[in-house]
């Protein structure tokens, strides 16, 4: 099966989706990605955003030009949960909520090779929310894509904890009960060490984001706004639509301002609190401006907390991009680190001394 | 103190076994009295079981009942193999101790009680009724009661040091230290070495506790009351090397020593739990051997983790008790379904729920044999005394590497804390394990040449045993999926079909099953080929069973013994053997979980022993209940 016959599903805006286009970094032809695609037929749904998150992951990988051996992927439960069978890395597809449990006892071990976690938002902030925190703070250097598209998919529809209170769903019927996570600032208050946004619509967007998530050392989170277009279609459609996308989304960059609205409109701090300017009326200047600085963790914790519902009347943009990068050593790092150093403190371990211990006696 | 008091003369007696039991609050350091008093005994050469046995709170009520801490030492010049039903000596700190174990003391048998602990407040604690103290009432007179002003001369013994009196009030477990070696003919240089080591940094400490502990030493020879010093020879035990071993060391060494032999790393993922943290704590302690723990965030973490380490190459071991256990049911299904190596412990404590977190049972033997969703049959080993864990942990290891299979190994709190003498073994003299790692395929790849015309690389491709090979993520070529979803045979890619299902199953279940193969054949721990009765034991019920059991024979009875280490799939011999007796019984800590399987397993009208108190069995409650089924 070709790359492009594996993508069929996705229904593509503008251009978006298709082939493969050059990235800033690089350009991949496509034959080198579909190095990377196992033997197995592609199984989600025809226009599930997956496809088109799954041609980009083959692209970065083909990019990076890793030997396959040495990628791995590990999974949970869900739709997402099945991206590892279709690669020709490793890959475990394991079980519900667990993967980052399983892919940090694997990279205690194997502190070489290229992980990849792939979890949605029930996997990772249901069922699995408890390993998820934990593994951000330990910082387990792996890159984490949370497919995000706010309902349960495979089990048919019910609300997930990432669901807007009031979702109609299965479940719901007469609205979700429960307040949602917000999956960034819940990352930022585990101490992520790398946190991103970015959508299955924008490919070239998606692309920079896993090669900068891939880049990090330590547990990169990158939320991926994922359309489920069976039991959520249109959930993200704000952010991702042509026509809508300029006013509801902000990309930020490092070192630039926050603007938006195609550069008409941007984004200061008034003391604390992001405002939203139009430069269309004159009197804001563009000097006035939030600059990003993704190594600034309190900015970030405000950057993180721009999660109006695009619905409510003068919501601030959504943003999308690199969050917050920090570079504190990884859990294995330090885990390998003791070991060396109990090595050189001890001697390589001496097993017959070890039987032995403290106090012998022998009878003769 | 004015003149230097001159030794009392002593007579000597000696002693073929003694059984002594320290109590007193749980703050009062009972647990490194016994535990100190026991080693010296073991390095004299005495064979030794012991009991320790104390409160779920770490610092429970002072001076009641619900804080007495125990520790129960058995020793002798002849082989031991329990704590001992009853007990020669009681040392008790306080009126709680006593009241609490008064029961255990044999008519006839030495109280020593610290006087301080029997004041009024002390009595009224324990519920003693007002003003009655039985140090003085009378209602000890069918025992040998010495009392000991213990506080008051720990106090004395530090008169001229800096010490708070809190400080100085700790170190009277020292004084009985001191004065129970005295007592038993026993050096003190064991102890002091330990306390050197203790209190290395803290000089002061160091010397108070040196102090107090000769201060204990030297009371019994210048008291007057103690006129007799006992004296217990060493045991006639095999020649060889020996030290002393808990079951949780014994397991924690055993996995170390299994990991070196198979050349694996071991990763050790754990969450800590009662009673199975020591072995969390042992081998954080041995990272020069390459060992990594992980103090998981939960037991699901705990055990998926060492699913990824196992994945990842390496011995994946996780170890908690039941109620962890419990947590990791799923991901043991996930680790069946992927055919990876794992081992898992089970150090079994009183159950249901939080149960009895320090209290011993043997309630989870269905738990580890049927506790999952699915045909899920995993291996099942059990430990029966503490040397034991270290021989069970080894083949637990042994079978999971190289059948690449989950394997539970069941131990349970009274053989994880109970210590015994070990003949430790030589490195190398453990059996190989040898890993079924698949051959990387050093690929045309390597040389820019297409890969067409190479077969894929089958990850459940199975050998003559049905064990799949071994790839591990960086082996080149040999990429591949697999999952905890059902797979194909041979490929491992994802199946629904109806008929694969059904073979699969097959497989996983057909390869744990000739895992029976690889067991030594059947062995009678004592007794006649055939006979009147057959006792059946499992786990920690051995010394107890063992001990019984020579009592029956002596007795002239009809009684052989086996103890089972394999839970499942059970020893080929078990069938044969079971069909030679007229009377089978299983003596469990549990209401009969071993006696169902067997009379399911092999239609044999097996009787049940059960105790379920959070408790070992008496050797004499196994010998009165074996007679009781023979007599019937």
């Amino acid at each position: 099966m070709s790359a492009s016959q594996r993508a069929k599903g996705v229904t593509v805006t503008s251009g978006a989706a298709g082939a493969v286009t050059s990235s800033a970094a690089g350009a991949v032809t496509s034959s080198a990605a579909e190095k990377y695609s196992s033997d197995q037929q592609v199984r989600w749904c025809p226009g599930c955003g997956d496809y088109s998150i799954l041609k980009q992951v083959e692209s970065v990988l083909a990019q990076h030009g890793r030997p396959k051996e040495e990628i791995v992927f590990i999974s949970g439960i869900g739709c997402s949960s099945r991206f590892p069978y279709y690669l020709d890395t490793f890959g475990m597809h394991s079980i519900h909520g667990r993967a980052p449990a399983i892919a940090s006892g694997m990279r205690s071990v194997q502190p070489d090779l290229s992980v990849w976690l792939i979890t949605g938002d029930g996997d990772s902030l249901s069922i699995g929310g408890n390993h998820l925190i934990h593994l951000l703070r330990r910082n387990v250097d792996l890159n984490v894509l949370l497919f995000n598209n706010e309902i349960y998919g495979l089990t048919k529809g019910q609300y997930s904890p990432s669901s807007p209170e009031g979702a109609i769903s299965r479940s719901s019927p007469m609205g979700s009960t429960d307040h949602p996570f917000n999956p960034l600032a819940l990352s930022k208050g585990a101490d992520a060490t790398f946190i991103a946004r970015s959508m299955d619509r924008d490919p070239k967007h998606l692309r920079e984001m896993l090669q900068r998530a891939d880049a990090h050392r330590g547990t990169s989170l990158l939320e991926i706004y994922q359309n489920c277009n069976v039991f959520n279609d249109g959930a993200f459609e704000v952010f991702t639509e042509k026509a809508t996308k300029p006013l509801n989304t902000v990309f930020v960059e490092h070192g630039k301002p926050l603007l938006f609205a195609n550069g008409t409109k941007g984004i200061k701090l008034d003391g604390m609190t992001p405002v939203a300017v139009d430069f269309s009326n004159g009197g804001a200047s563009a000097n006035d401006l939030w600059v990003h600085d993704e190594r600034d963790s309190f900015k970030a914790d405000i950057l993180v907390r721009l999660f109006d519902d695009p619905r409510k009347k003068d919501a601030l943009p959504r943003p999308f991009g690199v969050f917050y990068v920090n570079e504190r050593s990884t859990h294995e790092a330090k885990m390998n680190a003791q070991v060396a150093l109990a090595k050189q403190k001890k001697g390589d371990g001496d097993l017959d001394a070890l039987l032995r211990g403290e106090n012998v006696w022998t009878i003769a | 103190m004015d003149t230097i008091p001159t030794p009392h003369p002593k007579t000597v007696e000696a002693r073929e076994k003694v059984v002594i039991l320290f109590a007193g609050d749980s703050g009062d350091g009972i647990q490194l009295t016994g535990s100190q008093f026991t080693e010296s005994n073991a390095l004299f050469g005495n064979d030794v079981s012991t009991f320790p046995n104390y409160p779920a709170e770490i610092r429970a009520p002072q001076g009641t009942l619900a804080g007495v801490s125990g520790y129960q030492l058995h020793f002798g010049s002849v082989d031991v193999f329990t704590p001992g039903d009853v007990c020669d000596v009681l040392v008790v700190m306080n009126s709680a101790a006593l009241k609490a174990n008064i029961g255990k003391l044999k008519h006839g048998g030495i109280i020593i009680a610290n006087n301080d602990g029997f004041d009024s407040k002390n009595l009224r604690l324990a519920g003693y009724p007002d003003m009655e103290n039985p140090l003085t009432d009378g209602s000890l007179d069918n025992y040998v009661l010495h009392t000991v002003d213990v506080t008051k001369l720990t106090r004395n013994a530090l008169e001229d040091t800096t010490l708070g009196m809190k400080e100085k009030d700790r170190s009277k477990n020292m004084f009985v230290l001191g004065f129970i070696n005295w007592m038993y003919s026993r050096s003190l240089e064991r102890t002091k070495k330990f306390l050197e080591a203790k209190f290395k940094s803290k000089p002061e400490l160091l010397e108070a506790n040196l102090k107090v502990l000769q201060a204990g030493y030297n009371y019994g020879d210048t008291s007057e009351t103690f006129t007799t010093r006992y004296e217990v020879k060493p045991a006639p035990m095999p020649k060889g090397n020996y030290r002393n071993i808990t079951g949780n060391q014994g397991i924690a060494i055993g996995l170390v020593a299994a990991a070196q032999k198979a050349g694996l790393e071991l990763f050790y993922g754990s969450y800590p739990i009662t009673p199975a943290s020591e072995i969390l704590h042992e081998l954080s302690r041995n990272k020069h051997f390459g060992v990594r723990t992980f103090q998981a965030e939960d037991e699901i973490a705990a055990i998926c983790s060492a699913i990824g380490a196992s994945y990842g190459g390496a011995l994946g071991v996780t170890a908690s008790s039941g109620p962890g256990i419990a947590l990791k049911g799923e991901a043991l299904g996930l680790a069946f379904m992927l055919e990876l190596p794992l081992v898992v412990v089970n150090v079994q404590r009183g159950g249901p729920s939080t149960g009895l977190p320090t209290k011993t049972e043997q309630a989870d033997l269905w738990q580890a044999i049927f506790g999952r969703n699915g045909e899920a049959p995993i291996p099942v080993l059990a430990a029966s005394s503490p040397t034991d864990c270290f021989e069970m942990v080894y083949e637990a290891v042994k079978l999971a590497v190289e059948h690449m299979t989950p394997v539970i190994l069941l131990s349970d709190g009274y053989i994880a804390n109970g210590a015994e003498p070990w003949r430790f073994p030589e490195a190398k003299d453990l059996r190989p394990i040898t890993p079924p790692f698949a051959k990387p395929r050093e690929t045309m790849e390597a040389n820019g040449e297409p890969l067409s015309g190479l077969e894929p690389f089958l990850p459940y491709d199975r050998d003559e045993r049905g064990v799949r090979p071994w790839a591990v993520p960086g082996m080149k070529g040999l990429q591949h999926r697999i999952g905890g979803i059902e797979k194909e045979d041979k490929t491992g890619n994802i199946s629904y079909d109806p008929q694969n299902h059904q073979l699969m199953v097959q497989l996983r279940a057909d390869k744990v099953q000739r895992i029976a193969d690889t067991y030594r054949p059947i062995r009678l721990d004592s007794g006649p080929e055939s006979g009147d009765l057959l006792i059946v034991g499992w786990g920690s019920t051995y010394g107890a069973i063992r001990t019984a059991v020579a009592e029956l024979q002596k007795e002239g009875h009809s009684v052989a013994h086996v103890q089972l280490r394999h839970m499942f799939p059970f020893n080929k011999g078990l069938r044969g053997l079971l069909k030679r007796y007229a009377n089978v019984l299983v003596p469990e800590m549990n209401s009969g979980q071993l006696r169902q399987l067997l009379r399911a397993e092999f239609l044999v009208d097996a009787h049940g022993l059960n105790k379920v108190q959070g408790m070992p069995f008496t050797a004499d409650e196994i010998r009165v209940g074996a007679l009781n089924l023979l007599n019937k």
